[in-house]
């Protein structure tokens, strides 16, 4: 069992924040409008990202299926690249899952730890904190970054996605959980919420290469479940799921995919969005202008 | 319904053994099948491939596509009443049907990981563009999908060139030895 390495951290630290950046291979190579949109989200809102020096794939899904070798080392190196004192932050859910978890069985297990030692010839900084790109939220209010919070996504119909790999799996079920984040900051940014019961449904991930039937079949439930309840956009935590739901809708006139970070960055009045929306599928801006959103 | 045959008596000790997962505790509530949302396209529902493992039926359980087919979203482990971490116990399988040299169910999630990996060898890190030809290349099959793959490109979803780490030697010594 893996203890929690929750720390009992209350309130916003004054000041800027900084963090180190952990992109992962999603938001790196495909899902650039994700890392465009969250690079300006943080830095309207006063946090310094810097990306991890030389970081490598976590493994991701195929890594720990069939390769054990690798699936330990690979997010291990990553760990020993990590400066001291200054939080990772990891905003793909799946990269945050092999690093975090790799991360709390070399803290619990001294012969994991040894192995790691001697593997990277560095000593093992057992007080690093990896946090999730969610966890900004605890730390800073963003209110304090804008003239009427409220106003900014005024009646914009969002279903939230999350995805499945940020719902408590096993290696992380200690940690802190950020469900509820995206509700909690769009609402105070005046969008309405809309409930439906696939927030957390898995989008197929890899099937979407060697068995896109099913993850068809998976992204249309999602997406249809989602327009059923009234929402005009779905919100995505996961350039992943982003991706997927996107390639592999085959519904009639689906509702827009953003990105969390997207969204976020315009309601602090970001004029970037001509890098980022000429990316997607489905094109969010008649959407946007509907909504007052983008002039 | 199940047929016991002969079956391999070490079998549940051994994958217990190697995957760390106590399978024991398993009610066959059938929570696992009923919230997984790829259990149309296995052939065993996740429970009954515990089931198989109980009762030392260690070939159906290898050859199985349900091993190949969970991609591991623990739908199924937070459901669990019992909190047994299934997506361990599938990963605990596929080594073994690697390990054993049984047939392969799924050839093409096989097929899939392997050139994931093979990118990962090469740059240190994921190349979607050549993961998806070399795929598509030895499947013998570059037709289907194709709207896809070019409604990909035009959007810009694909990098052509791979970001590639600097410390090649790093990743040399993680792949080294195997």
């Amino acid at each position: 069992m893996i203890k929690s390495s929750r720390t009992n951290k209350t309130g916003p630290e004054p000041g800027r924040l900084k963090f180190s950046f952990f992109p992962g291979c999603s938001l790196k190579t495909s899902g650039h409008e994700n890392t465009l949109s969250l690079f300006k989200f943080c830095e309207s809102v006063n946090i310094d990202l810097i990306e991890l020096n030389d970081w490598n794939c976590c493994g991701s899904s195929s890594a720990h299926s069939i390769d054990k070798k690798v699936a330990k080392y690979l997010p291990m190196r990553n760990l020993s690249l990590a400066p001291k004192g200054i939080p990772l932050l990891i905003a793909c859910p799946s990269c945050l899952l092999r690093l975090k978890s790799t991360f709390l069985k070399i803290k619990e297990d001294p012969a994991m730890r040894q192995d790691y030692e001697d593997f990277f010839k560095t000593p093992f900084d057992e007080n690093l904190e990896i946090i999730h790109f969610f966890e900004i939220f605890n730390r800073i209010d963003l209110k304090d970054h804008m003239k009427d919070p409220g106003e900014k996504l005024k009646h914009l119909k969002v279903a939230p996605y999350y995805g499945c790999m940020l719902s408590m799996p096993p290696d992380l079920r200690f940690e802190k959980s950020h469900a509820g984040i995206i509700e909690k900051s769009l609402r105070q940014l005046g969008a309405d919420i809309v409930s439906y019961g696939y927030a957390n449904r898995c989008c197929g991930t890899y099937l979407s290469v060697a068995k896109p039937d099913i993850a068809r079949k998976v992204v249309n439930e999602i997406i249809f479940k989602a327009m059923e309840a009234g929402a005009e956009c779905l919100v995505t935590a996961c350039s992943m799921c982003h991706l997927n739901l996107e390639i592999r809708c085959t519904l009639d006139s689906p509702i827009p995919i953003l990105h969390f970070s997207e969204l976020l960055s315009l309601a602090l009045g970001a004029r970037d969005q001509k890098k980022w929306f000429p990316r997607h599928i489905v094109d969010p801006v008649p959407l946007l202008k509907k909504r007052g959103l983008l002039a | 319904m199940i047929i016991l045959q002969e079956g391999h008596p070490d079998f549940a000790g051994e994958i217990q053994e190697t995957s760390g997962v106590d399978f024991n505790l398993c009610l066959h509530c059938k929570t696992c099948a009923n919230g997984c949302p790829f259990v149309e396209a296995m052939d065993y529902a996740p429970n009954k491939i515990i089931r198989l493992i109980q009762l030392g039926m260690a070939d159906e359980a290898l050859k199985s596509s349900t091993i190949w087919v969970c991609v591991g979203c623990n739908t199924c482990s937070s459901g669990c009443p019992m909190a047994i971490d299934i997506p361990m116990l599938m990963d605990g399988l596929r080594h073994k049907a690697l390990e054993t040299g049984v047939e392969i169910a799924e050839p093409d999630i096989l097929n899939f990981h392997q050139e994931v990996l093979n990118t990962v060898r090469k740059y240190g890190r994921t190349h979607k563009l050549e993961i998806m030809m070399r795929y598509k290349f030895k499947k013998m099959d570059l037709l289907s999908d194709m709207g896809v793959g070019l409604k990909m490109l035009k959007k810009r979803k694909l990098d052509l060139i791979a970001s590639r780490i600097q410390d090649k030697k790093a990743i040399d010594k993680i792949f080294k030895n195997k």
